[in-house]
């Protein structure tokens, strides 16, 4: 029996030209799977294509963690209760108002039965991780994480009868008119033709591409680093944009954050990032601090972080800590560099180290006496300093130091694909007869600025279903 | 304890700290959970959460940083290795350890000699007034024989266990941690995957509970087995009423099902660690576990065996191979596998002690 089959066995497809497919999914992340499964469960006959070698399928889906759903109070694992109310007043909140209201309504009442679609296709949770409890209430945990929910997705979709092809990369979606007829793929180096009479992309967006990138940023952009996949170059994206199809948002809006410098180019997930800041003095290149290290609690600023430290030269910046705060924030996977005194850290940071104690000198004069609480706003400001530390800002006084270099790392982008409610993709003639978006590649449908965490895997479990469902009817 | 690192601690430690910035796991098992509140991974640390893991690799299929990404993580391995170096480290003398550990013909080997010596001494020691197998060997001679072979390395492993215990600057023992651990161990609930969804082991990412119910199977057997004996030990001291017994004796009733459960544990298990990828274990011990799986296996075949072969001809061949088994396995015992049990109580122990402090 398939369901008895890990979902690693690779499925050896040679049909897959020969025959018409049903739907066609592009991509193999969370937004994929989900719109494959549901599509499958309509008796369609189904095909993945992910661009990914099996090892590394799933995208920046496998680097994710929880899933933010409303819920009145009966929703394990979460905890108390999460309004429609609450949950839209938190996305207009984090997107300034730029946000698709009548969207983003139907993405939350729609993430209500979230969790429980997810179990009954093998999803396990676990309550929120340590050092998390502030999202146990709104975001519900994967065990083990993305990588685990995907596995067992793919076991799942296998049980289905779904096909999926991996390291198939689609270059192009082949419309007649207003409809699609099948898309052009690069397997095994040769550049192939598969059928199908509906398609549903999932492909994410295109943060990868470092030339789009840099047409959108200038030659920063060259020493960003990716938090995720390198899979996703917006091929995808770009084909159906050349093609006419309606995209919103602008290339230049990104999430990023700041992460260790030291972090690989693509793929270094959630253990490179550095959450050390607000007990920090931040500084760049010159030694110079450039921003309110302590504005608001960490939760609200790690993402602004990213693009300040994309605007200071070289495209990095030096966080310092005492002994004193040491053990405050979850460390990152990278060990710090650490010395005895402020001059030696800088020199082995390569600062100036006169500058770098001159300007830790500054700071401690500043800082004042008074109660020092980590988990709240406490107030413990900086005096007479041009640019303030508005909280937890206690003197960098007690060795050892430690300092972590910091660049920017970018989560994804939001420039996409505009879809309508049913999750139908927008040509120049209206939305295409049977092509439709889900995930990444089209989230800035929703909200074009800032970001919920957990709100990703909302988008792609809610679209993917629609675009699933839609995409089955249509044809069946 | 601040000694220099071994290399698979620090390959261990370099893990283990990508773990901690990460805690994706922390639902799977106790080794996470108990990692978070470690700030520095020293050997004594390592040893700890080495012995914590049950190699249930739920965490290396969860792993979006596993081979082929760069930071190439592989928990279930590198803990195997700290697993298996711990035992070797607090286990005197530490040579033998590593010799059961690399390689099964020493076991296999150490097996045919003490048969050997074993088939000799029935030769000459059997006293023929003596009753059921007794006739072939006296039971003094057993109880010369096999007294200091059971203790003696018992006493060994104990000593281990202790260093060890030490080495995790564990307190002094409350009875409920105790009983608390032994529930813990008891249930396999290391075995559970976290949620009852079980082990990753043998079917790839998929989670199964064949190996927690064939570990089951032959932990009970093996408990049983032990009782067994000992009721017969019991029965011949305090009630003088020497072997052999009836069906439906105390001896007989654990050992028969004893026997079964332990037999199907062990075959079961050597069939899935057959079918597990090799990788995700410490592949130098490979050879030396499978010995000893299939070690207890024998025991237990053989033993059961002997009680069928009541009164043939069949019996001094088979008490010699089956006593052979069980000299191997006890003189073995602080050198092989068999010392994990000791570990990973004593772990689960700590485990409970600190999680108790903490709060
Ligand atoms: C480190 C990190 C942590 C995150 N944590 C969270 C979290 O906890 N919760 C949350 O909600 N969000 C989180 N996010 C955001 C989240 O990852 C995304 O919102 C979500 O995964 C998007 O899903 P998707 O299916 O659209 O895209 P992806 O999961 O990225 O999937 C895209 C898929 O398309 C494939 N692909 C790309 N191009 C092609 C092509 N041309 N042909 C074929 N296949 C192609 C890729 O290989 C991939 O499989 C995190 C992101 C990062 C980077
Ligand atoms: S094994 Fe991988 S996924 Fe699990 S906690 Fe460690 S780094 Fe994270
Ligand atoms: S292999 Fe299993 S028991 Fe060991 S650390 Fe990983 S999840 Fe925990």
């Amino acid at each position: 029996m398939t369901a008895d089959k890990s979902s690693l066995a690779p499925v050896c497809v040679r049909r897959v030209c020969d025959k018409v497919w049903d739907v066609i999914v592009v991509g193999g992340g969370n937004a994929a799977i989900c719109a494959a499964m549901q599509a499958a469960e309509s008796k369609a006959d189904v095909l993945i294509l992910e661009s990914a070698p099996i090892t590394m399928r799933g995208g920046n889906s496998r680097h994710t963690r929880n899933i933010r759903c409303m819920h009145d109070g009966e929703n394990p694992p979460l905890t108390g209760q999460y309004s429609e109310a609450e949950f839209l007043q938190d996305l207009l909140q984090v997107s300034d108002g730029n946000t698709d209201r009548e969207l983003a309504v139907s993405v939350i009442r729609r993430s209500a039965d979230c969790l429980q679609w997810m179990k009954q296709r093998g999803v396990l949770f676990q309550p929120a991780l340590s050092g998390t409890l502030s999202l146990q209430r709104t975001n519900a945990f994967f065990l083990g994480g993305g990588k685990a929910l995907l596995n067992t997705y793919f076991q799942t979709a296998n049980r289905f009868g779904i096909s999926v092809l991996y390291e198939a990369e689609v270059c192009h979606i082949r419309l007649s008119d207003n409809s699609f007829t099948g898309v052009e793929a690069m397997i095994g180096g040769k550049s192939v033709i598969i059928k199908g009479r509906s398609a549903v992309l999932a492909s994410g967006g295109f943060q990868a591409d470092l030339d789009w990138l840099e047409k959108a940023w200038g030659p920063p952009a060259r020493n960003f680093l990716v938090r995720g996949t390198p899979q996703n170059r917006g091929k995808v994206l770009r084909d159906m944009m050349n093609q006419g199809a309606v995209t919103i948002g602008d290339a230049s809006q990104c999430h990023a954050v700041a992460i260790d410098g030291r972090a690989p180019k693509f793929d270094g997930g959630i253990v490179t990032r550095i959450d050390c800041i607000p007990f920090s003095i931040t500084v760049n290149q010159y030694a110079e601090r450039f921003y309110d290290e302590g504005e608001d609690l960490w939760p609200k600023r790690y993402a602004i972080w990213g693009r300040l430290v994309a605007v200071q030269p070289g495209q990095q910046a030096f966080a310092i800590i005492d002994s004193k705060s040491f053990g405050l924030f979850v460390p990152s996977a990278f060990p710090p560099i650490e010395a005895d005194n402020i001059q030696t850290l800088a020199e082995q940071i390569g600062l100036s180290g006169e500058k770098l104690t001159r300007t830790v000198q500054e700071f401690n004069a500043a800082c004042r006496s008074g109660p020092f609480d980590p988990n709240a706003l406490d107030g413990l400001a900086t005096v007479g300093l041009g640019l303030p530390k508005s909280n937890w800002a206690r003197p960098i006084n007690e060795p050892p130091f430690r300092a972590y270099m910091l660049r920017p790392g970018v989560t994804f982008t939001y420039l996409g694909l505009q879809v309508d409610r049913l999750a139908r993709v927008q040509g120049q003639a209206g939305p295409y007869e049977n092509i439709w978006a889900a995930g990444e590649i089209m989230a800035g449908s929703v909200l074009r600025q800032g970001y919920l965490a957990g709100f990703g895997m909302t988008i792609g479990t809610v679209f993917g279903r629609i675009a699933g469902e839609e995409a089955a009817r249509h044809v069946l | 304890m601040c000694s220099e690192l071994t290399s698979a601690q620090s390959e261990a430690a370099r893990q283990m700290r990508i773990c901690n910035a990460c805690r994706y796991c922390e639902g799977y098992c106790n080794v996470f959970p108990a990692a978070f509140s470690i700030d520095k991974f020293d050997a004594g640390e390592l040893s700890y959460l080495a012995n914590l893991c049950h190699n249930c690799r739920g965490c290396h299929y969860a792993c979006q940083f596993a081979e082929p990404h760069e930071f190439a993580l592989n928990i279930p391995a590198s803990l195997a290795q700290v697993r298996n170096e711990s035992w070797a480290r607090f286990v005197r003398p530490s040579r033998l350890t590593e010799f059961f550990q690399k390689s099964a013909v020493s076991i296999c080997l150490a097996m045919v000699i003490l048969l050997a010596s074993l088939l000799l001494l029935i030769e000459f020691g059997g006293n023929p007034c003596g009753e059921g197998f007794y006739a072939y060997l006296s039971h003094e001679m057993m109880v010369a024989i096999f007294l200091p072979a059971f203790l003696l390395p018992l006493l060994a492993a104990c000593i281990g266990v202790r260093r060890f215990w030490h080495a995790m600057q564990g307190r002094s023992l409350a009875f409920p941690d105790l009983l608390k651990a032994a529930k813990d161990a008891g249930a396999m609930r290391g075995l559970s995957g976290g949620q009852g969804q079980g082990c990753q082991y043998e079917s790839g990412d998929r989670a199964t509970n064949h190996r927690r119910i064939a570990h089951h199977a032959a932990m009970y057997g093996f408990l049983l087995c032990l009782a067994s004996t000992i009721s017969g030990t019991i029965l011949h001291y305090v009630f003088s009423l020497p072997a052999p017994y009836g069906l439906f004796s105390l001896p007989k009733l654990f050992g028969v099902p004893g026997g079964i459960l332990l037999l199907a544990g062990t075959i079961w298990l050597a069939w899935l660690k057959l079918k597990s990828d090799r990788s995700l274990a410490d592949a130098e011990s490979w050879g030396g576990e499978m010995a000893f799986i299939l070690l207890l296996a024998f025991i237990s075949a053989s033993g059961l065996a002997l009680f069928a072969a009541t009164g043939s001809a069949w019996v001094p061949f088979l008490l010699a191979l089956h006593l052979g088994g069980v000299l191997t396995f006890f003189l073995s015992l602080p050198f092989t596998k068999m010392v994990h049990g000791l570990f990973r109580l004593a772990a689960i122990l700590r485990f409970l002690q600190r999680r108790l402090s903490e709060h």
